[in-house]
């Protein structure tokens, strides 16, 4: 039914060449098949109920008048849920449909099958839900001494977390390095916030599920990690794993956004119910209540450092907000607190971070995964510093880059590469645009065409920053990745895995590790399904490139030996891929034990050219260059692919993008007016690709989708501030920030 | 109701609902699911086809509109000699992700070239101001842009 990979009629070629996407003809003619295009004779579409309060009491559900609807034939509610009714990705307490409390606005109540779209969302309308508003709790800062949203106090404890006893605390996280009282010759000081940011896919939340006759049921959904969507999907439907196949289909785009369910155990249980496929589609204002954000943050940071511009001492304070649910804050928190120095040598430090719930828009994973917030505040203070000492920030930043060799103040050592002076000097070395003329085309002005003026008010800024962050699971998680390689007696050859292609350009990794090994063109990617093959792992923390490899090589190789011992004939072998062990940090101090707490680490520096109009508070992006720790380019024009969307996600979140809320009320959940970088925001972007092969991993590779992320919001504001002279603390930095309106 | 329109060449018949939109009947009445649905609200371009010739957004035009009128979508532009030369050049530059954004594109490149053959870097980037892409960055849409005008 599906049309999920197309066969291989491109060219593929080996590991390190520039090769055309397996899927780039069938997406540019319309034929590739997304979630959202997937249909099926007698199929039902599905619609969910959303929470229009941000917390409130669920006191009755009245569904007689949606039942009545014509073309109605299921509605849905926690009752009819056959098995756990909550999920999760680390902690099951997310209900499936909302059980007695709403602690969130657009949290699923209620869910309707009916024969058009249409009828399902009139029905939806139809329900009669008697809430009793509560005071949601909005502010972070506060929620520690506000009303535990989960009242059961071991309902979000870890061993290996620190104990926090205070209400509403996710997960509280300490790093304690050298001595933290060590002082400086010189101190800067900073608070710094962040706003929500949104994935904003293009290709919304959508999925179809297929009963089969069974009592099992086929799940063909866009995600980023299958079989832990069946580990959270089955046990909610009462299924033992087996009957519960996930199927990937076409994905538009996740940057984190799909790692958490959305359609999954709704369009299951309406199609389990009545019998029929069921299709779901979050329209784009839904799909803002549909997914996880990036957690806003707020930060404040002390440097201390010698005359000589040596990093002395480095204390931090963190707040994160989750939101109602826990989703992967608990790692999102580790990672803030890891990466929150930079890529620097830190002798002390001191840092501390705190992850709370409340009644804002749950977060969870999105591209960056918490060293976007901590590089924003750290690469600030970075170029306060160089301010205070009167060096360059460039050289402030080469004299305390970190290396293989160095401590981390985790006190992991680091053994793999991480050529963090190198990046910082390719980049610094790109020659940037000469300033542009005045007068000028109004395209040509901050603000494009909505700029009034002839570019009296015009300022050119430069801004540097660096960042870094882990790849692949940290913390001691079992990391693994599986791949599946069958031999046809005829010489061709085809590849099981379960990575998730979305968009990033897996499926094109796979083969040309496949063909490599293989020494053949003549290799197929199987569909990307449970029930062929082991799990992947997800599609995210930079690691699926790495493990995908692993796993690849590593079937390959042994489906070849197979085929020597027997002489020839049919192979079919799996193999599972780990990376190095990983294990937690000592919940007081934050430090490693034996084990490190990451496998590796990928880092960029970023060059940008700004322009801003101090009068009308408008900006110009004009240019940003860019030198990446990429490992080893596995297919380079997909790795600049990487580097580029990644930049420009980090553009939005400098300059215009943030989820927001009132009351916990999203008031923005639409493109016009929650607004992501167009082909007019973003500049050209020149990326310089720094190849050190990453010892521990297959072919050197690294991964490279998150790095330029991390790193492009703190460089965009750096210029700004350059141009400015403000101090811009905040993002995205608004037209009133810029005039100094507040 | 009934309507009868032209899409891609072809005479085609659909039975619609009065508010539903052209987008809403190229995919699921005619089944034409290369255009696609990202925000029904005419801000992304994703759902970009050519109506009589110009450019729409498909979402906002309702398929009632299009009665009597023709209509290319994504689908309408590889021949039988193979892709638009549009479509080569996406896939050949890189400009393609996860792709949801690349058949509003493609049209809409299409018709910017069509207007102007050899239009500079800023006409790219306002001509393609209406089409989001979340994944690319752009930066390599420009390219395709580029070589398509190259190849003209
Ligand atoms: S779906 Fe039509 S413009 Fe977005
Ligand atoms: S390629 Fe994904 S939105 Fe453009």
């Amino acid at each position: 039914m599906s049309r999920v990979m197309p066969g291989t009629e491109a060219r593929l070629g080996w590991i390190g060449e520039s090769v055309r996407r397996v899927d780039g003809i069938p997406k540019t003619t319309g034929e590739f098949e997304y979630a959202s295009d997937l249909q099926v004779a007698g199929m039902l579409w599905g619609h969910t109920l959303r929470s229009p309060y941000a917390h409130a009491r669920v006191r009755a559900i009245d569904l007689s008048g949606a039942l009545s609807v014509a073309g109605v034939h299921a509605v849905l509610t926690h009752s009819d849920v056959p098995g756990r009714k909550t999920y999760g990705l680390e902690f099951q307490d997310q209900p499936v449909l909302a059980i007695d409390r709403v602690r969130y606005f657009g949290e699923p109540v209620a869910i309707v099958a009916a024969e058009h779209p249409e009828q399902a969302r009139r029905a939806a309308e139809r329900i009669v839900v008697d809430y009793e508003p509560l005071v949601p709790i909005v502010d972070p800062e506060r929620a520690t001494e506000s009303e535990p949203l989960h009242p059961d106090p071991e309902s979000h404890v870890s061993d290996h977390y620190l104990r926090d006893p205070r209400p509403n605390v996710l997960r509280t996280m300490r790093i304690i390095h050298g001595d933290p009282d060590a002082r400086g010759d010189v101190v800067v000081e900073g608070t710094y916030e962040l706003g929500s940011q949104d994935q904003a896919f293009l290709g919304p939340e959508s999925g179809l599920a297929v009963p089969d006759g069974k009592g099992g049921v086929d799940v063909y959904v866009a995600t980023q990690w299958l079989h832990v969507d069946r580990e959270q999907v089955a046990p909610c439907l009462g299924l033992p794993e087996e009957q519960v196949r996930i199927h990937l289909a076409g994905v538009g785009g996740a940057f984190g956004g799909r790692e958490d369910l959305s359609i999954q155990i709704h369009a299951a249980l309406l199609a389990l119910h009545t019998s029929r496929p069921v299709k779901m589609v979050y329209n784009r204002q839904e799909s803002f209540s549909g997914h996880v954000h990036r957690h806003p943050a707020r930060i404040r940071a002390e440097h201390r450092a010698t005359r000589d511009g040596r990093l002395v001492c480095v204390q931090m304070r963190i707040l994160l907000d989750g939101g109602a649910y826990a989703s992967s804050s608990t790692a999102v928190t580790a990672n803030a607190t890891s990466f929150a120095c930079g890529p620097y040598a830190v002798p002390n430090a001191l840092i501390e971070t705190m992850s709370v719930f409340t009644n804002n828009p749950p977060c969870g994973a999105m591209r960056g995964f918490g060293a976007v917030q901590t590089c924003f505040a750290a690469e600030a203070q970075m170029d306060k510093l160089a301010q205070a000492l009167e060096i360059d920030p460039v050289e402030l930043r080469l004299l305390n880059a970190l290396g293989t060799g160095d401590t981390l103040p985790t006190g992991q050592r680091i053994t793999s590469s991480l050529p963090v002076a190198e990046v910082i000097r390719r980049c610094a070395a790109l020659r940037e645009p000469d300033p542009e003329e005045l007068p000028r085309a109004a395209i040509r002005l901050p603000g494009g065409a909505g700029n009034t003026t002839r570019g009296e008010g015009v300022k050119r800024g430069v801004g540097f920053a660096v960042g870094f962050k882990n790849i692949a699971y940290s913390e001691g998680f079992d990391d693994s990745c599986a791949a599946r390689v069958r031999l046809h007696e005829d010489g061709s050859a085809e590849v099981h895995c379960a990575a998730a292609e979305v968009g990033q350009g897996v499926t094109n990794v796979i083969l040309q590790v496949a063909r490599t090994e293989l020494a053949t063109d003549d290799v197929r990617i199987a569909p990307v399904t449970t029930a062929a093959v082991g799990s992947s792992g997800s599609a995210s923390a930079s690691r699926m490139t790495w493990m995908a490899s692993g796993a690849v090589r590593d079937a390959c190789r042994a489906a070849l030996v197979e085929r020597e011992a027997r002489g020839g004939g049919e192979v079919d072998v799996e193999r599972v891929y780990r990376h190095r062990r990983t294990a937690p940090l000592d919940p007081e101090t934050g430090q490693v034990g034996e084990l490190p707490a990451h496998v590796a680490f990928a880092c960029a520096a970023m060059k940008v050219i700004a322009e801003v109009d101090v009068e009308l508070g408008l900006t110009r992006v004009v240019w940003i260059g860019t030198a990446q720790d990429v490992g080893k380019a596995v297919n380079p024009q997909a790795v600049e692919g990487q580097i580029e969307g990644g930049t420009a996600q980090g553009l939005g979140l400098a300059l215009m993008e943030e989820i927001q809320t009132r009351d916990g009320l999203i008031t923005n959940a639409s493109f016009t007016d929650y607004l992501i970088p167009t082909a007019l925001d973003v500049p050209p972007i020149v990326s310089e690709l720094v190849e050190h092969p990453e010892p521990d991993a297959p072919y050197g590779v690294k991964g490279v989708g998150e790095p330029p992320t991390v790193v492009s919001t703190a460089a965009i504001v750096a210029a700004l501030r350059d141009a400015t002279g403000r101090e811009l603390a905040r993002v995205p930095v608004r037209p009133d920030d810029i005039v100094g309106l507040q | 109701m009934k309507i009868e329109l032209i899409v891609n060449g072809e005479q085609c018949e659909a039975d619609v609902w009065e508010g539903e939109s052209l987008l809403y009947a190229l995919r699921e009445r005619l089944g034409l699911y290369g255009s696609k649905n990202a925000c029904e609200q005419g801000e992304c371009g994703s759902c970009s086809v050519l109506l009589d010739g110009s450019l729409v957004c498909a979402c906002l035009v309702l398929a009632a509109q299009a009665e009597g009128h023709e209509v290319v979508t994504v689908e309408g532009l590889a021949d039988a000699n193979g892709l638009h030369p549009v479509q080569e050049a996406f896939v050949e530059t890189g400009a393609v992700q996860c792709g949801f954004c690349t058949p509003g594109l493609v049209v809409a490149t299409t018709e910017l070239l069509r207007q102007n053959p050899d239009p500079s870097d800023d006409e790219i980037r306002e001509a393609l101001s209406g089409n989001l892409c979340r994944c690319t960055g752009y930066t390599k849409i420009f390219d395709a842009v580029r070589l398509a005008a190259q190849r003209a």
